[in-house]
C-alpha cells in the first residue's frame, strides 16, 4: 500500500465518522434556517402552508409589516436595555464572586454549590419561584416592604422621586441573578490559572490589594471578560424563556423574541414571525459588529 | 525612607482591613441571595396553602405536610411529566453521545476534507438563536404530524447539543496519547475497536461531563417543549407542565412549589454528582444558556 491510499482511507474514515454530526446539524439547523429566511419573504399562515410553493410569491410585505407594527421599536429598545444591563450585571457580580471565593475558607464548597444553583436549576422553576416570592398578595419579599410592589406587573413606579421601569428592572435583576454563576465559573477558572509570581512580586513591591487588582489581576482577566460579554450578549439578546415566563412580555418588558412567539402562536402569522426573527438576528449581528469594533478600539487604546 | 513608606503602608493596611471585613459580608450576601430562594421553595412546598395566605411572611411551616407532593404527582399528573422528561433526557444523552463520539474522534485525529471548516459550523450552531429555528421547526413538525410527539423534541435537543459535545470531547480525545492508539493498531485493532477499547475507557471523565451537559439541556429546556407539546397534555415535560399549571388559579401555590421541587431536584442532584467534571468541561467548551 502506498502512503497516499492510507491518507485517502483516513480521509474517508473521517468523513464517515463525522457524517452523523453533519447530517443532524444540516437537517435540524441549517435547512430550517434557510427555510426560515424563505418563509420571512412569503405570505404564510399555518392554514395555507401547503399551498405556498418554494418558488412562489416572494414579497417584502412581512418586513414592512413587523417594522411598522406598534411596539416594534420599543421592544427593540427593551431587548437592548435588557441585554446590556443583564450582561453587564451578571459579569460584574460574577467577577466579585470569583474574587471573593478565590482563596479557600471554611465552607467554601457549600457556598460555591449554593451559588451555582440558580444557573443549574430549570428556568421554569426559578421563574415560578421569583413570581411567588414577588407576588403582591402573598410574596415573602412584599411582606418585608412597607408597601407592596407589583414587581412583575407594574410598568412604571417611583423610586426616590424618579420614575423607574419596575418590571423591566425586575427582569434584568432576574437575568443577573441567574447568569452571574456562569460568569463566576469562567472568571474563577481563569483566576486560578493565573501564575502567582506576578501577584507575589507586586506584594513585595508594596502594592495594595486594590492596586494589585487594578494593575496585576484585571489586565489578565480582560480577555475572558470580553469573551463572556460576547457570549452573554448573544444568548440574552435572543432569549425568550425568562421574559416570557416572568411577565409574558407585559408591563413594558416585551422583548423581540416574545413578539416572534406571539406572531407565531397568537396571530398564527408564520411569515411575520419569521420576518421578525430575521430582523432580530440582523440587529444582533449589527450590535455585535459595533461592539467588536468598539472593544477592539478600546484594547488598542489601553496600549502596550 | 520610613516617611515615604509609611502612608503606603497604612493604605495597604487599611485596604487589607477593609477587605477582611468586606469579604465575609459579600460571601454571606451571595450565599443568601442564591441559597435562600431555594430553601424558601422547599419550605413552601411542605405546607398548606391556607398557611401561606394567612401568614405570608413566615419561613418555617407550622404544620408539615406532604399532601402537596401527592397532589402534584398524581392529581396534577407530574408523574407522567416526569416520565416524559426522563425519556426525552435519557434519549438525548444516549444519542448525543452516540453521534458525538465518532465525530469528535474524527475531528481530533483524522485528516479529512473540511476538517478545519467544521469548527466554524459548530461555533455558528452554538451561537445561533433558538428562536429563529423555532419557527421553521414548528411549521415542519406541524406539517408532518410530529408535533406532540417526543421524537421531534429529542431531535432538536440533539442538534443543539451535538456541536458543543463534539467540541468538548475533541479537546479530551486530543490529550489521549497517540502512541497508545498506535499500539492498539499494531495489536490488530480496527479504527472502531480502537475507539471502543482504548480511547473511550481513557475518556470516562469527558464522557460523563458530556452526558451531564446533554442531560441538563434536555431536562431544563422550555421553548421547544412549549411549541411542540403544549396541545397534548400527556406529552408534557415537567418544565412545560409547571409553566402551564402555574397560570391556573385552582391549583394552590404550595402544590405548584412541590412541583418546582420535583422539577429542580433531579437536575441539582445530577449536577452535583458530576459537578467537577462538568464545570471543567463547561469552561473549556462554554455552555449555551
Amino acid at each position: 500500500m502506498s502512503p497516499r491510499t492510507l491518507r485517502q482511507q483516513e480521509g474517508r474514515a473521517g468523513l464517515v465518522l463525522i457524517s452523523p454530526t453533519l447530517i443532524i446539524t444540516l437537517v435540524v439547523v441549517v435547512l430550517p434556517l434557510l427555510w426560515a429566511i424563505m418563509l420571512a419573504f412569503q405570505d404564510v399562515r399555518l392554514i395555507n402552508i401547503r399551498q405556498v410553493g418554494l418558488f412562489g410569491n416572494y414579497t417584502l410585505e412581512n418586513f414592512a409589516y413587523v417594522v411598522s407594527e406598534p411596539g416594534f421599536w420599543s421592544s427593540l429598545v427593551n431587548t437592548l436595555v435588557y441585554t446590556v444591563a443583564g450582561t453587564g450585571l451578571s459579569i460584574a457580580i460574577g467577577l466579585v464572586t470569583a474574587l471573593a471565593l478565590r482563596d479557600r475558607f471554611k465552607g467554601r464548597t457549600i457556598v460555591r454549590a449554593s451559588i451555582l444553583i440558580p444557573y443549574v436549576a430549570p428556568v421554569v422553576a426559578v421563574a415560578f419561584l421569583w413570581e411567588t416570592m414577588l407576588n403582591p398578595q402573598y410574596g415573602i419579599v412584599n411582606t418585608w416592604l412597607d408597601e407592596p410592589i407589583a414587581f412583575l406587573s407594574q410598568a412604571q413606579g417611583e423610586f426616590l422621586g424618579i420614575q423607574v421601569p419596575v418590571a423591566l428592572l425586575t427582569v434584568i435583576a432576574f437575568e443577573a441573578w441567574r447568569y452571574f454563576p456562569f460568569a463566576f465559573l469562567f472568571i474563577l477558572a481563569r483566576l486560578q490559572a493565573l501564575p502567582s509570581e506576578l501577584d507575589e512580586a507586586a506584594v513585595v513591591d508594596g502594592a495594595t490589594p486594590t492596586q494589585r487588582f487594578r494593575y496585576v489581576i484585571m489586565p489578565q482577566l480582560w480577555r475572558i471578560i470580553a469573551l463572556l460579554a460576547v457570549l452573554r450578549f448573544v444568548f440574552t439578546f435572543t432569549k425568550f424563556d425568562d421574559v416570557y415566563l416572568l411577565t409574558g412580555g407585559g408591563a413594558g418588558t416585551e422583548v423581540v423574541s416574545v413578539r416572534v412567539y406571539n406572531f407565531l402562536t397568537a396571530r398564527d402569522d408564520i411569515g411575520a414571525s419569521a420576518a421578525q426573527s430575521i430582523v432580530l438576528a440582523v440587529f444582533l449581528v449589527v450590535f455585535l459588529i459595533v461592539y467588536l469594533r468598539f472593544f477592539a478600539g478600546g484594547e488598542r487604546e489601553q496600549g502596550r | 525612607m520610613s516617611r515615604a513608606v509609611e502612608p503606603a503602608m497604612s493604605r495597604d493596611r487599611f485596604e487589607r482591613g477593609l477587605l477582611k471585613v468586606l469579604r465575609p459580608v459579600v460571601i454571606a450576601f451571595l450565599f443568601l441571595i442564591t441559597g435562600f430562594p431555594f430553601l424558601y421553595m422547599v419550605m413552601l412546598s411542605v405546607r398548606d396553602i391556607q398557611e401561606l395566605i394567612l401568614d405570608p411572611g413566615s419561613l418555617w411551616p407550622r404544620a408539615f405536610t406532604l399532601d402537596t407532593y401527592e397532589n402534584v404527582l398524581t392529581r396534577q399528573g407530574f408523574l407522567v411529566f416526569l416520565k416524559n422528561s426522563a425519556i426525552v433526557s435519557v434519549a438525548s444523552v444516549a444519542i448525543t453521545l452516540l453521534i458525538s463520539i465518532p465525530g469528535a474522534y474524527a475531528v481530533a485525529r483524522l485528516r479529512f476534507f473540511g476538517r478545519r471548516q467544521v469548527h466554524f459550523l459548530f461555533l455558528a450552531v452554538y451561537l445561533f438563536p433558538a428562536i429563529v429555528l423555532a419557527i421553521p421547526l414548528f411549521v415542519f413538525f406541524t406539517m408532518i404530524g410530529l408535533r406532540g410527539s417526543l421524537i421531534g423534541l429529542v431531535l432538536v435537543y440533539i442538534a443543539q447539543t451535538v456541536p458543543v459535545t463534539v467540541y468538548m470531547l475533541r479537546n479530551y480525545f486530543e490529550t489521549v496519547p497517540q502512541s497508545v492508539e498506535e499500539a492498539a493498531a499494531i495489536d490488530g485493532c480496527t479504527r472502531l475497536s480502537t475507539i471502543w477499547r482504548v480511547v473511550l475507557p481513557l475518556s470516562k471523565p469527558a464522557l460523563m461531563a458530556t452526558g451531564l451537559y446533554a442531560f441538563m439541556i434536555a431536562w431544563n429546556e422550555f421553548l421547544f417543549a412549549l411549541l411542540f407539546l403544549v396541545e397534548r397534555r400527556e406529552s408534557w415535560t415537567v418544565s412545560l407542565g409547571l409553566s402551564q399549571l402555574a397560570g391556573s388559579i385552582e391549583i394552590p401555590t404550595t402544590v405548584l412549589m412541590a412541583g418546582s421541587v420535583v422539577l429542580t431536584l433531579p437536575i441539582v442532584i445530577v449536577f452535583f454528582a458530576g459537578e467537577r467534571l462538568l464545570t471543567e468541561g463547561l469552561t473549556a467548551g462554554a455552555e449555551k444558556g
